[in-house]
């Protein structure tokens, strides 16, 4: 069993990607024996008609599979009535979570907009997810240069909200360095492996975090699938941590029926 | 396990080591696969171009190499080609070059048959590199130069000497080049000055280590260059990269290198296995191209391709 907490559906706006047409992702992801994806929009970065964005993110993921694409919509916080975008993930698309690109949205997460949006996912069990960096920010696009998210407020916010979930994505280079204890002991704070690197890199993250904080995710197709894939290989992990990074632990977090 | 036939000296304990540990070797062998790793049957001879002893656990080069040969094997990697040392000092002196390049033939001796050393130099001590060029590869085991690290660029007139040095073992060249958004560290290569030095030397092989890391612009720069190799690793596993250097450049241009220890090798392997590219040019980006490049000087030393 395979969750990939991290893949996106749509277009790029830099590049077009091997899998970046919903059929084709889907057939790439069941090749590799994924069995079930969560799945956010390209779309969701830069559209500012995010409405649209979710519903053809919803429709997307209802067309090629229910329970394999598990869609996870786009909120904006900046934008006037975001309150009705996260109502119809929850309520009319049946939402398990939503995912968030503060730095392309503009906001940090010192924002109150920000703490009123977490407030309002928890009130809806609704899972979040934070993008941390969608690129090196070595490589990124002149024009469209966007720093890392500053997670640095996040531990002090988690603790307000003691029923949220927050899944961390696309962090590892962005967070390199820095604890993450605080994190950790700040609520149910997940860390999903895309950008982690280095000899063994998972092992070495698995030292740090609890096993069950780590999600496997590759954040295709963006990057090569088989990346994460291999990343875990590399690692050298027992079959039964190997087992719990791969799905069970997304399974515990969204159960194979129903929302969270 | 066709390789093996080719490499006498494959080391007994690593060779049970990797029976054992299956894995993605299985996937690349066409042995039982894991869940989710690539599908199909696999057989390609794996060499890695680029790999360093530094953030690699352990406290003796002999250790921190047992740490990658255990790695590669659980990847199916046959050989290693490895530089620099434990070394992030941007700005070594001629002592601590050659302490790196001790640490490099230490750890090298320990897996004979799966690991080569490349010499750590600097135009920045022009006299000294030559010197070190002749100890480690035309008197020692080293059979490559660098990779060449951020020091001075390596379109200056000092790199020319060591350039020839290299020639005349027929020893290819691994340069570290980058493009910076917000502009590269002082002497830092881009794939432009790698392009001049190149052209100065067209009978010498050169290694574009990163392909400047912005490789939508580093395979473009590189192009017209034939004896420029682009290669892969150091940036993040962004899908497209593999099949727009095999479009461009070919696929007898294109290799594979991990960067390990700061990076995985699971990264830059996935660039190509992950690439839609067919299984020829796979072959040759995951190690026939390299095997091709440092045949005259392997030969020359008495090893197998």
């Amino acid at each position: 069993m395979i969750v990939d907490t991290n893949v996106y559906l749509s277009r790029w706006p830099f590049r077009r990607l091997a899998g970046d047409e919903t059929p084709d992702l889907v057939a790439r992801l069941r090749n590799r024996n994924v069995t079930q994806a969560w799945a956010g929009s390209f779309d969701g970065i830069l559209h500012k008609d995010i409405g649209g964005v979710n519903a053809r993110l919803a429709a997307d993921c209802r067309t090629y599979g229910n329970n394999f694409l598990v869609p996870f919509g786009s909120i904006n916080p900046k934008l006037p009535g975001w309150q009705e975008d996260t109502r119809r993930c929850a309520k009319d698309y049946a939402m398990p979570g939503i995912r968030l690109h503060p730095n392309y949205h503009g906001y940090d997460l010192k924002d109150p907009a920000f703490r009123e949006l977490l407030h309002a996912a928890a009130g809806h069990r609704l899972i979040v997810q934070l993008v941390v960096s969608m690129e090196d920010e070595r490589t990124q696009h002149p024009l469209l240069r966007v720093a890392h998210v500053d997670v640095s407020a996040l531990p002090a916010l988690v603790k307000t909200e003691p029923s949220l979930r927050l899944v961390l994505l696309n962090w590892a280079r962005a967070i390199r360095g820095q604890p993450l204890q605080p994190l950790v002991d700040a609520g149910a704070v997940y860390f999903e492996i895309s950008m982690v690197e280095g000899i063994e890199g998972i092992a070495r993250l698995a030292e740090r975090l609890p096993p069950e904080r780590i999600l496997f995710g590759s954040n295709f197709p963006l990057f090569y699938l088989e990346s994460a894939l291999l990343k875990i290989e590399e690692s050298g992990l027992p079959e039964d941590r190997k087992k719990t990074i791969l799905g069970e632990n997304a399974r515990r977090i969204i159960p194979q029926t129903g929302r969270p | 396990m066709r390789w093996l036939d080719h490499s006498p000296m494959f080391h007994r304990r690593t060779l049970l080591t990797s029976i054992c540990a299956g894995g993605a070797w299985g996937i690349l062998r066409g042995q039982p696969q894991r869940p989710g790793l690539p599908g199909a049957a696999r057989r390609f001879r794996v060499w890695d171009a680029h790999s360093h002893l530094h953030a690699v656990p352990g406290d003796t080069p002999e250790q921190r190499m047992e740490v990658l040969i255990g790695c590669a094997d659980r990847l199916g990697i046959e050989r290693l080609i490895v530089s620099q040392g434990y070394s992030a000092n941007l700005h070594p002196a001629p002592e601590q070059f050659r302490e790196e390049n001790d640490r490099v033939m230490r750890a090298v001796r320990r897996f004979p048959g799966r690991a080569f050393g490349s010499v750590y130099l600097s135009p920045s001590f022009s006299e000294f590199s030559l010197r070190e060029f002749d100890r480690c590869v035309r008197d020692g085991p080293m059979v490559g130069i660098g990779e060449l690290e951020i020091d001075k660029r390596c379109n200056v007139p000092e790199m020319d000497a060591i350039v020839e040095r290299a020639i005349s073992m027929k020893a290819p060249i691994l340069q570290h080049t980058w493009l910076k958004l917000d502009g590269n560290e002082p002497g830092e290569s881009t794939p432009q000055d790698l392009v001049e030095l190149a052209r100065r030397h067209p009978d010498a092989n050169f290694i574009c280590g990163h392909t400047g890391g912005d490789w939508e612009r580093g395979i473009r720069i590189i192009r017209d260059v034939p004896n420029i190799l682009a290669e892969i690793a150091g940036f993040d596993p962004t899908a497209g990269v593999v099949e727009m250097a095999v479009r461009e450049l070919g696929p007898e241009r294109v290799v594979f290198g991990s960067d390990v220890g700061g990076r995985s090798f699971a990264s830059p392997l996935a660039k190509v296995l992950g690439a839609d590219i067919p299984d020829s040019a796979k072959e040759l980006v995951l190690g026939g191209n390299l095997r091709r490049l440092f045949a005259p000087i392997l030969r020359a030393k008495g090893h197998q391709a």
